[in-house]
């Protein structure tokens, strides 16, 4: 450990033998500005250029405020069915053991490694009328494929990972002695795992849907094959900027993105707000 | 840990895990909803591309893949990822090293612009570069004048690609190198050591494994990508599709096992990736660090 001198005036680092800071820092600020900020800070300008009445003018527009609606409708039905099915899957597989535990354990990773396109084409022979799932739904009258639904069951798929992988390891790190302490003083299996249990994976589980919601909001190539992209009805924001640059509609895409990294960055700041009142709450 | 005295506590200890477990039904229902949903969702998807892609025989699948839009595809896409990857290795370690070896002021903050792409949509990531390079764009014109051509060609397109894999190497090793500390570092420097041979015999050996895990996911994205990829390419046949915009433009021409025939390619890889992946972390758990994720 470098103890530095007490309060020796600001210093922009502490001292230290290894060398090569500059070298490091300097490339990878130069790298992040070039790749990533001026590139971000240009749909920034592009869009405070554009005025306040004619970006109001975009974003009011019937089109794209229903395809908002449907991105953040969809992400957040998807990412809330992946809590409860996440939350189950992650559960059984750190605390039962049962021949393939590996194999189920490394595929809840396919849709990180799964082309989002390659997910998007095999889901929608999945759930057409005429394909496996289809055909099961369709006496039932329910239309999977070119339907909002579709959105949803795309999204489940692309965020499933990131609640297992979040909830998972807070699972892992469960003292057992604690349950063991609840059962001794008389509480039911469901007690312990309501009121010991849950609590303590809260915060993880909120991680998780946020991360799912997140990405399922951004989320373009999975969702448009399987979608049907009917406006007003199953269109969604990442396809309207799309069609808005083929139009060479800049203003139009740019104002939509602007307005889709502000509502996800809102998003995620009230889930942060959501975690620390719920590690305060229950932590 | 061992203790004798320990051992003679464990029948006590055997009639309480009985109360610390969900009773059989449960248990069962539990297992079987998990078991259904990871069938339905994650198995039947995979399934589905290999049936589609072999529907018509193994002949119509070998002359999908033959086709020589298909090989350019192929082509392109492992130039892509053979730029945009090492391109993301070198800033990664670079970045690495700065934040988990060094303490200075904004470091958190700094850590949080390279996670940065994670929360962009693929789309928004291809259209910054459209906005910034595009005909209408901050550079068009200078571009133009100039006779460089980013925009629908290859430069774009790896770009792009380096702008959506740009944190998975960077955020496998921070808190490996952070977990790591300097003591090796500083021993070997003490020792006589320059700076490029403590990198070079001490700290890459550290982290090898952790590295090779983020190589390997920053490729699966790289030669994974659509939106992005597809916003910057504009789809020229033979010369700017890559592999996923290829299966795109076959399956909107009902072509389903071309389209099929060149995602069972990317599944093949997808799965590779995954082996790989959880060999890494069987083998090498402890020196991939803690922090699982994406």
């Amino acid at each position: 450990m470098t103890t530095a001198p007490a309060q020796a005036g600001w210093r922009f680092r502490q001292p230290s033998v290894i060398p090569g800071f500059g070298l490091t820092l300097g490339f990878s600020l130069a790298y992040l500005t070039l790749i990533i900020l001026i590139p971000l800070s240009g749909l920034v300008w592009r869009s405070a250029a554009l005025g306040w009445t004619d970006f109001w003018a975009i974003v009011a527009d019937r089109r794209t405020l229903n395809a908002l609606k449907i991105s953040f409708g969809t992400a957040f039905i998807a990412a809330a069915v992946n809590v409860v099915f996440g939350t189950i899957v992650a559960w059984v597989l750190v605390r039962y053991r049962f021949p393939g535990r590996r194999i189920a354990d490394a595929m809840v990773d396919l849709p990180f490694a799964l082309p989002t396109a390659v997910a998007g084409i095999a889901l929608t022979t999945l759930y057409a009328p005429n394909g496996w799932i289809g055909q099961l739904l369709m006496p039932l009258g329910i239309k999977v494929a070119y339907t909002p639904l579709g959105i949803v069951v795309a999204l489940v798929f692309i965020g499933l990972p990131f609640v297992v992988r979040t909830v998972q390891p807070i699972m892992e790190e469960i003292d057992r002695e604690v349950e063991e302490a609840a059962a001794s003083l008389g509480a039911s299996r469901f007690q312990i795992i309501t009121r010991v249990l849950f609590p303590g994976l809260a915060p993880a589980i909120i991680t998780g849907f946020a991360l799912a919601f997140a990405r399922g909001v951004g989320e373009y190539g999975s969702v448009i094959f399987i979608a049907g992209n009917l406006p007003f009805k199953s269109e969604i924001a990442p396809l309207l900027i799309v069609i808005r640059l083929e139009e060479y509609n800049y203003e139009a895409a740019t104002a939509i993105a602007a307005i889709m990294l502000a509502l996800s960055f809102v998003m995620l700041l009230v889930v942060n707000l959501a975690q620390t009142w719920s590690r305060k709450r229950y932590g | 840990m061992a203790d004798p005295e320990i051992k003679s506590y464990e029948p006590l200890h055997e009639s309480l895990s009985a109360a610390v477990t969900e009773s059989r039904p449960v248990r069962w229902v539990a297992m079987g909803t998990a078991f259904v949903f990871l069938a339905v969702f994650l198995l039947l998807p995979l399934i589905v591309v290999f049936h589609e892609a072999l529907a018509k025989g193994v002949g119509s699948y070998a002359e999908a893949l033959a086709s020589p839009d298909t090989r350019s595809a192929i082509r392109l896409t492992l130039l892509v990822a053979a730029i945009s990857v090492p391109l993301n290795v070198i800033f990664g370690i670079s970045a690495a090293w700065a934040i988990a070896k060094f303490e200075f002021k904004g470091k958190a903050f700094l850590t949080t612009l390279i996670d940065l792409p994670f929360s962009v949509s693929p789309v928004i990531s291809g259209l910054v570069y459209v906005l910034l390079f595009g005909a209408q764009g901050l550079l068009g014109e200078w571009l133009k004048a100039h006779g460089i051509v980013i925009l629908f060609a290859v430069p774009g397109i790896v770009l792009a690609t380096v702008f959506v894999t740009f944190p998975f190497v960077a955020r496998e090793l921070i808190p490996l190198m952070q977990e790591q500390g300097n003591g090796d570092e500083e021993a070997a420097l003490s020792l006589g050591a320059n700076g490029w041979q403590t990198f070079r015999y001490v700290t890459l050996p550290n982290v090898k494994w952790g590295l090779l895990y983020g190589v390997l996911l920053c490729n699966a994205r790289a030669m994974g990508e659509f939106g992005a990829v597809s916003v910057v390419s504009g789809h020229i046949r033979g010369l700017t599709n890559t592999m996923p915009l290829h299966v795109e433009i076959l399956y909107n021409e009902y072509n389903a096992v071309g389209a099929f025939a060149v995602a069972s390619l990317l599944a093949g890889l997808a799965l590779v990736t995954l082996v790989l992946k959880t060999l890494l972390e069987m083998r090498y758990g402890a020196e991939i660090a803690a922090t699982r994720g994406h």
